[in-house]
C-alpha cells in the first residue's frame, strides 16, 4: 500500500517537473531578446511535449510532435529567425507599454484560468469513445487505434487533411515574385560545405529512410503511421537539401507535382469505389479493409514526405541561373 | 491531483502564455511563435480529454490506454499547424524583403524610402 503510494507521488513529481519546465519554457520563448534564441527554445519546448504526450499514453501523437512539431517546425522557424535578425532591432520600439502589457496579462491570466477551471471541473465519468473504437476496431483488420481512427472511422477528416497540404504548398509557392516563377525553393539554409555535414547527409539517410518506412508498416498494429514517418522521410531529404548534396527540384517540373497528388488521388480513388463496393463514400469491402487502408497509407507517406519537405523549402526563388543549375 | 489534471493546467498555462505574446510582441515571427504555443496548449488539453477517455478501457481491462478519437485529432492539428507556420513563414519573409520590417505596425518604416522601394514588389 505504501510502496504504490510512494511510487504514484514520484510520477506525480516527474510529471509536475515535466510541466514546469515546460512553462518555464513557454516564458523564455515569449521573453527572450532575440527570435532566434526563442526558435530555439521553441524546440526544446516541442520535444518536452513529447514526453508529455508519451505520459498522456499517447505515443502516436509523442511521435508526430517530435517529427513535425519539433523537428520540421523549428527548422522553419529558426531559418526565419536568421533571416529576420537585422529587422529585429527596430522591433521593440514597437512594443506596447506597460500599462498596456499589464491588461493585457491580465486578461490572459482570466483565460488561463477559466481554462484552468474547465480542467479542474471536467466531467467525472469522462466522456469517452474509446469502448466504441475498441468494439469496432476488428474489421478494419489495424490494430492500432489510432490508426484505425485516422483511416477508417474517421477516414473523411484525414482526406481532407491531406488534401488540405496541397492549398498549403500552393499558398507558399504564390510568394513567389513572377521572375522567380522558373526558379527553385530557396527558404533553405544556403550552408558552406563542411565535411562533417556532407558525411552526416551520406551516412543518415538510408537509416532515416528505413525508419520512416518501418514507422508507416507498424502504424498499422503499434505507435506510428504515415505522418510520423513521412516527417522522417522529409527531414531526410531536407538534410540532403541542405547539405547542398542534391537540388530542391524545378517548381515547374512534373514529378515532385504528381507526387504531390498522388497520395490524396488514390485515397479519393479508393473512397469514391467504396460507393459501389461497400455503400458509402470512404467505405472498405469487407475483408479489404486492410489491405486497402495500407495502399492508401503508402501514396498518402510519398505524397505527405514531398509535401513537408517542399514547405519547408519555402518559396521558389532563380539565385543562381547558371548553366550548371541543371542536375 | 492526477498527471492529467496537472498536464491539463500546464496546457491552460500554455495558451494564457502563447496569447499574451500573440498581443503583445510586436515582431511578426514572435507572434508566429506565440501562436505555436497556443497550438501546443490546445492540444495538450485534447491529450488531457483523451487520456481521461481511456480510464474506461483500463477499468474493463483491454490493455490499451487513452481515446483514440482525440488522439487522431490532435495527430491531423499537428499536420494542419504545421502547414499554416510554413505559409506563416513564408508570409512573414516576403512581406520583410518586400517592406524592410518585420513588425505589422507603424506607418513610417525604419528604412528611407528609396530602400525600401527597391525590394522585389
Amino acid at each position: 500500500m505504501r510502496g504504490s503510494g510512494l511510487a504514484v507521488t514520484s510520477a506525480l513529481v516527474v510529471d509536475g517537473g515535466l510541466a514546469l519546465l515546460i512553462i518555464g519554457l513557454a516564458v523564455w520563448i515569449t521573453a527572450a531578446r532575440t527570435a532566434y534564441g526563442a526558435a530555439v527554445g521553441f524546440m526544446a519546448y516541442g520535444l518536452l511535449l513529447a514526453l508529455v504526450w508519451v505520459r498522456l499514453s499517447a505515443v502516436d501523437v509523442a511521435l508526430t510532435e517530435a517529427a513535425l512539431g519539433t523537428g520540421l517546425t523549428g527548422l522553419l522557424l529558426v531559418g526565419a529567425a536568421a533571416r529576420l535578425a537585422p529587422y529585429e532591432a527596430a522591433e521593440s520600439a514597437r512594443a506596447p507599454g506597460l500599462g498596456l502589457r499589464v491588461l493585457i496579462g491580465s486578461l490572459c491570466a482570466a483565460v488561463a484560468a477559466g481554462l484552468a477551471a474547465v480542467v479542474l471541473l471536467l466531467p467525472e465519468p469522462a466522456p469517452t469513445l474509446a469502448p466504441l473504437v475498441d468494439a469496432n476496431l476488428p474489421p478494419t483488420g489495424v490494430g492500432n487505434p489510432v490508426t484505425g481512427v485516422l483511416m477508417a472511422h474517421r477516414a473523411i477528416d484525414t482526406l481532407l487533411e491531406t488534401v488540405v497540404l496541397v492549398p498549403a504548398l500552393i499558398g507558399v509557392w504564390s510568394l513567389a515574385a513572377d521572375g522567380d516563377w522558373r526558379g527553385r525553393p530557396g527558404s533553405l539554409p544556403a550552408l558552406p560545405s563542411s565535411g562533417p555535414l556532407t558525411l552526416l547527409a551520406q551516412v543518415l539517410p538510408p537509416f532515416g529512410i528505413l525508419v520512416g518506412a518501418h514507422l508507416v508498416w507498424i502504424g498499422a498494429d503499434d505507435p506510428g503511421g504515415k505522418f510520423q514517418g513521412a516527417a522522417v522521410l522529409a527531414a531526410m531529404w531536407v538534410l540532403v537539401l541542405v547539405a547542398g548534396l542534391r537540388r530542391p527540384p524545378l517548381v515547374t517540373s512534373r514529378t515532385p507535382r504528381l507526387l504531390l497528388i498522388l497520395g490524396p488521388l488514390v485515397f479519393i480513388a479508393i473512397g469514391t469505389a467504396g460507393i459501389w463496393l461497400a455503400g458509402d463514400f470512404l467505405a472498405y469491402p469487407v475483408g479489404w479493409a486492410k489491405p486497402l487502408i495500407l495502399t492508401i497509407e503508402a501514396a498518402l507517406t510519398l505524397s505527405v514526405a514531398v509535401v513537408l519537405g517542399l514547405l519547408v523549402a519555402g518559396p521558389p526563388v532563380v539565385d543562381d541561373p547558371g548553366p550548371k543549375a541543371r542536375r | 491531483m492526477s498527471g492529467e489534471t496537472l498536464f491539463g493546467l500546464c496546457g491552460a498555462a500554455l495558451v494564457g502564455i502563447g496569447l499574451y505574446g500573440l498581443l503583445c510582441h510586436p515582431g511578426l515571427l514572435r507572434k508566429l511563435l506565440a501562436f505555436n504555443l497556443i497550438g501546443g496548449g490546445v492540444f495538450l488539453l485534447f491529450g488531457v480529454i483523451a487520456k481521461r477517455g481511456g480510464g474506461v478501457l483500463t477499468l474493463a481491462g483491454v490493455r490499451r490506454d487513452g481515446d483514440p478519437v482525440p488522439q487522431a485529432l490532435v495527430i491531423t492539428g499537428l499536420v494542419v499547424a504545421f502547414a499554416a507556420t510554413a505559409i506563416g513563414v513564408a508570409l512573414l519573409r516576403r512581406f520583410a524583403d518586400a517592406s524592410g520590417r518585420s513588425t505589422l505596425e507603424g506607418e513610417d518604416p525604419p528604412l528611407p524610402p528609396s530602400e525600401r522601394e527597391a525590394g522585389p514588389s
